[in-house]
Protein backbone atom coordinates (compact mmCIF):
# COMPACT_ATOMS: atom_id res chain seq x y z
CA UNK A 1 0.00 0.00 0.00
CA UNK A 2 2.69 2.44 1.02
CA UNK A 3 5.00 1.41 -1.74
CA UNK A 4 6.23 4.55 -3.43
CA UNK A 5 6.22 4.91 -7.17
CA UNK A 6 9.37 6.09 -8.88
CA UNK A 7 8.53 7.67 -12.20
CA UNK A 8 11.34 7.45 -14.76
CA UNK A 9 13.39 10.63 -14.35
CA UNK A 10 14.51 13.23 -16.86
CA UNK A 11 17.27 11.96 -19.13
CA UNK A 12 15.84 8.44 -19.45
CA UNK A 13 14.90 7.15 -22.91
CA UNK A 14 11.10 6.81 -22.94
CA UNK A 15 10.08 3.14 -23.21
CA UNK A 16 8.30 2.57 -26.50
CA UNK A 17 4.72 1.33 -26.60
CA UNK A 18 2.07 0.25 -29.04
CA UNK A 19 -1.40 0.50 -27.56
CA UNK A 20 -4.97 0.74 -28.76
CA UNK A 21 -6.06 4.32 -29.33
CA UNK A 22 -9.46 3.51 -30.84
CA UNK A 23 -11.28 0.19 -31.27
CA UNK A 24 -9.49 -0.29 -34.60
CA UNK A 25 -6.30 1.74 -34.38
CA UNK A 26 -3.04 1.38 -32.49
CA UNK A 27 -0.51 4.10 -31.73
CA UNK A 28 3.23 3.72 -31.10
CA UNK A 29 5.46 6.22 -29.40
CA UNK A 30 7.94 5.72 -32.24
CA UNK A 31 5.40 7.14 -34.69
CA UNK A 32 5.63 10.42 -32.81
CA UNK A 33 9.41 10.78 -33.09
CA UNK A 34 10.23 14.35 -34.12
CA UNK A 35 7.36 15.75 -32.06
CA UNK A 36 7.14 16.64 -28.39
CA UNK A 37 4.96 14.20 -26.49
CA UNK A 38 3.18 14.61 -23.17
CA UNK A 39 2.11 11.37 -21.50
CA UNK A 40 -0.63 11.86 -18.93
CA UNK A 41 -1.10 8.77 -16.77
CA UNK A 42 -4.33 9.00 -14.78
CA UNK A 43 -6.09 6.47 -12.57
CA UNK A 44 -9.44 6.07 -14.30
CA UNK A 45 -11.94 7.43 -16.82
CA UNK A 46 -15.00 9.03 -15.20
CA UNK A 47 -13.56 9.76 -11.77
CA UNK A 48 -14.11 13.46 -11.07
CA UNK A 49 -10.52 14.62 -10.65
CA UNK A 50 -9.35 12.98 -13.89
CA UNK A 51 -12.25 14.53 -15.74
CA UNK A 52 -11.21 17.99 -14.62
CA UNK A 53 -7.56 17.33 -15.40
CA UNK A 54 -8.21 16.05 -18.92
CA UNK A 55 -10.85 18.75 -19.40
CA UNK A 56 -8.20 21.36 -18.68
CA UNK A 57 -5.74 19.81 -21.16
CA UNK A 58 -8.58 19.68 -23.64
CA UNK A 59 -9.09 23.43 -23.31
CA UNK A 60 -5.38 23.87 -23.93
CA UNK A 61 -5.49 21.88 -27.16
CA UNK A 62 -4.54 24.89 -29.31
CA UNK A 63 -1.76 25.90 -26.91
CA UNK A 64 -0.21 22.40 -26.99
CA UNK A 65 -0.55 22.42 -30.76
CA UNK A 66 1.27 25.76 -30.92
CA UNK A 67 4.10 24.26 -28.86
CA UNK A 68 4.27 21.27 -31.21
CA UNK A 69 3.21 18.77 -28.58
CA UNK A 70 0.99 15.74 -28.75
CA UNK A 71 -0.86 15.11 -25.47
CA UNK A 72 -1.81 11.51 -24.77
CA UNK A 73 -3.87 10.23 -21.85
CA UNK A 74 -3.18 6.72 -20.57
CA UNK A 75 -5.13 4.62 -18.09
CA UNK A 76 -5.93 0.95 -17.61
CA UNK A 77 -9.48 1.46 -18.91
CA UNK A 78 -10.47 -0.50 -22.00
CA UNK A 79 -10.73 1.05 -25.42
CA UNK A 80 -14.56 1.11 -25.45
CA UNK A 81 -14.58 2.83 -22.09
CA UNK A 82 -12.17 5.45 -23.45
CA UNK A 83 -14.37 5.89 -26.52
CA UNK A 84 -17.46 6.59 -24.43
CA UNK A 85 -15.50 8.86 -22.08
CA UNK A 86 -14.02 10.84 -24.95
CA UNK A 87 -17.41 11.30 -26.60
CA UNK A 88 -19.19 12.28 -23.42
CA UNK A 89 -16.57 14.84 -22.41
CA UNK A 90 -15.88 16.10 -25.95
CA UNK A 91 -12.20 15.30 -25.48
CA UNK A 92 -9.87 15.96 -28.40
CA UNK A 93 -7.00 14.10 -26.74
CA UNK A 94 -5.78 10.67 -27.72
CA UNK A 95 -6.50 8.17 -24.94
CA UNK A 96 -4.57 4.91 -24.83
CA UNK A 97 -5.58 1.71 -23.07
CA UNK A 98 -2.90 0.14 -20.90
CA UNK A 99 -5.30 -2.75 -20.59
CA UNK A 100 -3.65 -6.03 -21.55
CA UNK A 101 -1.41 -6.98 -19.90
CA UNK A 102 -2.93 -4.56 -17.45
CA UNK A 103 -0.73 -1.66 -16.46
CA UNK A 104 2.31 -3.03 -18.30
CA UNK A 105 3.26 0.36 -19.72
CA UNK A 106 2.63 2.17 -16.45
CA UNK A 107 4.95 -0.35 -14.75
CA UNK A 108 7.69 0.38 -17.30
CA UNK A 109 7.36 4.10 -16.55
CA UNK A 110 7.37 3.37 -12.80
CA UNK A 111 3.85 4.60 -12.18
CA UNK A 112 1.67 1.53 -11.66
CA UNK A 113 -0.23 1.23 -8.37
CA UNK A 114 -0.11 -2.50 -7.71
CA UNK A 115 -2.48 -2.30 -4.73
CA UNK A 116 -5.17 -0.38 -6.60
CA UNK A 117 -4.72 -1.90 -10.05
CA UNK A 118 -4.60 1.58 -11.56
CA UNK A 119 -1.89 3.95 -12.71
CA UNK A 120 -0.59 6.85 -10.70
CA UNK A 121 -1.42 10.39 -11.67
CA UNK A 122 1.86 11.15 -13.43
CA UNK A 123 3.14 13.35 -16.22
CA UNK A 124 6.02 12.84 -18.66
CA UNK A 125 7.29 15.28 -21.26
CA UNK A 126 9.27 13.49 -23.99
CA UNK A 127 11.47 15.33 -26.48
CA UNK A 128 11.73 14.90 -30.24
CA UNK A 129 14.39 12.19 -29.86
CA UNK A 130 12.31 10.14 -27.45
CA UNK A 131 14.08 11.16 -24.24
CA UNK A 132 12.09 11.98 -21.11
CA UNK A 133 12.85 15.61 -20.27
CA UNK A 134 10.50 16.17 -17.34
CA UNK A 135 8.42 13.92 -15.15
CA UNK A 136 6.09 14.60 -12.28
CA UNK A 137 4.18 12.41 -9.85
CA UNK A 138 1.08 14.03 -8.38
CA UNK A 139 -0.79 12.84 -5.30
CA UNK A 140 -3.49 10.63 -6.78
CA UNK A 141 -6.33 12.90 -5.62
CA UNK A 142 -4.77 16.14 -6.81
CA UNK A 143 -5.18 17.59 -10.28
CA UNK A 144 -1.62 18.67 -11.17
CA UNK A 145 -2.80 21.39 -13.57
CA UNK A 146 -0.81 22.31 -16.65
CA UNK A 147 1.79 24.84 -15.49
CA UNK A 148 4.57 22.26 -15.15
CA UNK A 149 3.87 20.75 -18.56
CA UNK A 150 3.82 24.15 -20.27
CA UNK A 151 7.06 25.18 -18.63
CA UNK A 152 8.74 21.97 -19.74
CA UNK A 153 7.40 22.30 -23.29
CA UNK A 154 8.48 25.93 -23.49
CA UNK A 155 11.99 25.03 -22.38
CA UNK A 156 12.13 22.60 -25.30
CA UNK A 157 11.12 25.18 -27.90
CA UNK A 158 14.62 26.45 -28.67
CA UNK A 159 17.27 24.05 -29.93
CA UNK A 160 19.86 26.14 -28.03
CA UNK A 161 18.54 24.97 -24.68
CA UNK A 162 17.72 21.43 -25.79
CA UNK A 163 20.73 20.10 -23.88
CA UNK A 164 19.35 21.08 -20.50
CA UNK A 165 17.58 18.55 -18.37
CA UNK A 166 14.82 19.23 -15.92
CA UNK A 167 14.10 17.21 -12.88
CA UNK A 168 11.09 16.60 -10.71
CA UNK A 169 10.73 19.29 -8.04
CA UNK B 1 3.75 26.95 -3.18
CA UNK B 2 1.92 27.97 -6.32
CA UNK B 3 1.89 31.67 -7.10
CA UNK B 4 0.00 34.04 -9.30
CA UNK B 5 2.17 34.71 -12.34
CA UNK B 6 0.21 37.76 -13.55
CA UNK B 7 0.11 40.28 -10.70
CA UNK B 8 -3.13 42.12 -9.96
CA UNK B 9 -3.12 45.49 -11.71
CA UNK B 10 -5.26 48.08 -13.48
CA UNK B 11 -6.09 45.49 -16.13
CA UNK B 12 -8.16 43.62 -13.55
CA UNK B 13 -11.70 43.96 -12.34
CA UNK B 14 -11.22 44.87 -8.69
CA UNK B 15 -13.97 45.23 -6.17
CA UNK B 16 -13.47 46.97 -2.84
CA UNK B 17 -10.50 48.89 -1.53
CA UNK B 18 -7.72 48.78 -4.14
CA UNK B 19 -5.11 49.43 -1.44
CA UNK B 20 -6.44 46.73 0.89
CA UNK B 21 -3.83 44.58 2.64
CA UNK B 22 -5.67 41.45 1.39
CA UNK B 23 -6.36 40.56 -2.22
CA UNK B 24 -8.51 37.59 -3.11
CA UNK B 25 -8.35 36.54 -6.75
CA UNK B 26 -10.91 34.11 -8.12
CA UNK B 27 -10.43 32.27 -11.39
CA UNK B 28 -13.99 31.41 -12.29
CA UNK B 29 -16.28 30.07 -14.98
CA UNK B 30 -19.72 31.68 -15.15
CA UNK B 31 -21.40 28.41 -16.01
CA UNK B 32 -19.60 26.30 -13.40
CA UNK B 33 -21.97 25.24 -10.62
CA UNK B 34 -19.17 25.37 -8.03
CA UNK B 35 -18.46 28.98 -8.95
CA UNK B 36 -22.18 29.60 -8.65
CA UNK B 37 -22.00 28.19 -5.16
CA UNK B 38 -18.97 30.32 -4.35
CA UNK B 39 -20.67 33.53 -5.53
CA UNK B 40 -22.81 34.25 -2.43
CA UNK B 41 -19.97 33.03 -0.20
CA UNK B 42 -17.61 35.65 -1.64
CA UNK B 43 -20.26 38.31 -1.01
CA UNK B 44 -20.38 37.36 2.65
CA UNK B 45 -16.59 37.23 2.90
CA UNK B 46 -16.44 40.72 1.37
CA UNK B 47 -19.00 41.98 3.87
CA UNK B 48 -17.08 40.56 6.79
CA UNK B 49 -13.67 41.85 5.74
CA UNK B 50 -14.86 45.21 4.47
CA UNK B 51 -12.07 47.66 3.67
CA UNK B 52 -9.42 45.06 4.42
CA UNK B 53 -10.21 43.10 1.25
CA UNK B 54 -9.92 43.68 -2.49
CA UNK B 55 -11.65 41.06 -4.64
CA UNK B 56 -10.58 40.28 -8.22
CA UNK B 57 -12.42 38.11 -10.73
CA UNK B 58 -10.58 36.55 -13.68
CA UNK B 59 -12.09 34.36 -16.38
CA UNK B 60 -11.40 30.65 -16.61
CA UNK B 61 -14.10 29.28 -18.90
CA UNK B 62 -14.01 25.52 -19.48
CA UNK B 63 -15.74 25.60 -22.82
CA UNK B 64 -16.00 21.92 -23.56
CA UNK B 65 -17.97 21.21 -20.41
CA UNK B 66 -19.76 24.58 -20.31
CA UNK B 67 -20.94 25.66 -23.75
CA UNK B 68 -22.12 29.11 -22.61
CA UNK B 69 -19.13 29.96 -20.41
CA UNK B 70 -17.06 31.71 -23.08
CA UNK B 71 -19.84 34.03 -24.24
CA UNK B 72 -20.84 34.74 -20.66
CA UNK B 73 -17.25 35.77 -19.90
CA UNK B 74 -17.01 37.89 -23.06
CA UNK B 75 -20.39 39.47 -22.29
CA UNK B 76 -19.24 40.54 -18.82
CA UNK B 77 -16.05 42.01 -20.29
CA UNK B 78 -18.02 43.77 -23.00
CA UNK B 79 -20.46 45.23 -20.49
CA UNK B 80 -17.48 46.45 -18.47
CA UNK B 81 -15.90 48.08 -21.53
CA UNK B 82 -19.13 49.79 -22.60
CA UNK B 83 -20.55 50.63 -19.20
CA UNK B 84 -17.62 50.85 -16.79
CA UNK B 85 -16.58 48.84 -13.74
CA UNK B 86 -19.88 49.25 -11.95
CA UNK B 87 -21.70 47.75 -14.91
CA UNK B 88 -19.13 44.93 -15.10
CA UNK B 89 -19.81 43.89 -11.52
CA UNK B 90 -23.56 44.20 -12.02
CA UNK B 91 -23.24 41.85 -15.00
CA UNK B 92 -20.94 39.48 -13.06
CA UNK B 93 -23.58 39.23 -10.35
CA UNK B 94 -26.51 38.89 -12.75
CA UNK B 95 -24.82 36.07 -14.64
CA UNK B 96 -24.17 34.09 -11.46
CA UNK B 97 -27.76 34.70 -10.38
CA UNK B 98 -29.06 33.35 -13.71
CA UNK B 99 -26.54 30.57 -14.28
CA UNK B 100 -29.04 28.14 -15.69
CA UNK B 101 -29.95 30.13 -18.75
CA UNK B 102 -26.98 31.77 -20.39
CA UNK B 103 -27.69 31.51 -24.09
CA UNK B 104 -26.84 34.63 -26.10
CA UNK B 105 -30.33 36.17 -25.96
CA UNK B 106 -30.40 35.77 -22.19
CA UNK B 107 -26.95 37.37 -21.91
CA UNK B 108 -28.28 40.29 -23.96
CA UNK B 109 -31.17 40.74 -21.51
CA UNK B 110 -28.80 40.62 -18.54
CA UNK B 111 -26.52 43.18 -20.21
CA UNK B 112 -29.49 45.51 -20.64
CA UNK B 113 -30.31 45.02 -16.97
CA UNK B 114 -26.70 45.89 -16.14
CA UNK B 115 -27.12 49.10 -18.14
CA UNK B 116 -25.60 48.30 -21.53
CA UNK B 117 -27.81 47.88 -24.62
CA UNK B 118 -27.97 44.24 -25.69
CA UNK B 119 -26.93 44.74 -29.34
CA UNK B 120 -23.64 46.37 -28.30
CA UNK B 121 -22.73 43.27 -26.32
CA UNK B 122 -24.06 40.71 -28.79
CA UNK B 123 -22.17 42.35 -31.68
CA UNK B 124 -18.93 41.99 -29.73
CA UNK B 125 -19.22 38.18 -29.76
CA UNK B 126 -18.07 38.16 -33.35
CA UNK B 127 -14.85 40.06 -32.63
CA UNK B 128 -11.57 39.04 -31.06
CA UNK B 129 -11.61 42.00 -28.67
CA UNK B 130 -12.96 40.22 -25.63
CA UNK B 131 -12.05 36.72 -26.70
CA UNK B 132 -8.39 37.73 -26.42
CA UNK B 133 -8.97 39.27 -23.02
CA UNK B 134 -10.71 36.14 -21.74
CA UNK B 135 -7.92 33.96 -23.16
CA UNK B 136 -5.31 36.13 -21.46
CA UNK B 137 -7.07 35.59 -18.14
CA UNK B 138 -7.32 31.87 -18.85
CA UNK B 139 -3.66 31.42 -19.76
CA UNK B 140 -2.52 33.48 -16.78
CA UNK B 141 -4.50 31.03 -14.66
CA UNK B 142 -3.03 27.96 -16.32
CA UNK B 143 0.49 29.30 -15.80
CA UNK B 144 -0.30 30.03 -12.16
CA UNK B 145 -1.42 26.46 -11.54
CA UNK B 146 -5.17 26.89 -11.78
CA UNK B 147 -6.44 23.35 -12.22
CA UNK B 148 -10.19 23.82 -12.10
CA UNK B 149 -12.83 26.30 -11.02
CA UNK B 150 -13.10 28.09 -8.77
CA UNK B 151 -9.44 28.52 -7.87
CA UNK B 152 -8.52 31.22 -5.38
CA UNK B 153 -5.31 33.12 -4.70
CA UNK B 154 -4.81 35.02 -1.47
CA UNK B 155 -2.18 37.73 -1.79
CA UNK B 156 -0.75 35.93 -4.78
CA UNK B 157 -0.54 32.43 -3.29
CA UNK B 158 -2.90 29.67 -4.39
CA UNK B 159 -5.36 28.72 -1.69
CA UNK B 160 -6.09 24.99 -1.73
CA UNK B 161 -8.29 24.80 1.36
CA UNK B 162 -12.06 24.65 1.70
CA UNK B 163 -13.76 27.76 0.42
CA UNK B 164 -16.82 27.93 2.62
CA UNK B 165 -17.29 31.26 4.38
CA UNK B 166 -15.63 30.27 7.65
CA UNK B 167 -12.53 28.74 6.11
CA UNK B 168 -12.03 31.60 3.68
CA UNK B 169 -12.47 34.28 6.32
CA UNK B 170 -10.21 32.32 8.67
CA UNK B 171 -7.46 32.03 6.06
CA UNK B 172 -7.75 35.71 5.11
CA UNK B 173 -7.58 36.83 8.73
CA UNK B 174 -4.60 34.61 9.35
CA UNK B 175 -2.84 36.06 6.31
CA UNK B 176 -3.58 39.51 7.66
CA UNK B 177 -2.20 38.61 11.08
CA UNK B 178 1.06 37.46 9.48
CA UNK B 179 1.37 40.74 7.61
CA UNK B 180 1.27 42.74 10.83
Amino acid sequence: MNQLSHPLPAGTPAPNFTLWATPDQKLSLEELRGRLVVLVFYPADWSPVCGDQLGLYNELHSEFHRLGAEVIGISVDGVWCHTAFREERHLHLTLLSDFEPKGALASQYGVYREADGTTERALFVIDREGIIRWSYLSPVGVNPGADGILEALESLQHPAVAGETRSVP
Amino acid sequence: MTRLTLPVSDRDHRQGNHDAPLTLVEYGDYECPHCGRAYPIIKKVQERLGERLCFVFRNFPLNESHPHAEHAAEAAESVGAHGGEKAFWAMHDLIFEHQRSLEDAALGRLAAEAGVAAPAVLDDFGTARFRDRVREDFMSGVKSGVNGTPTFFINGVRYDGYWDEEHLVGELEETLAHLA
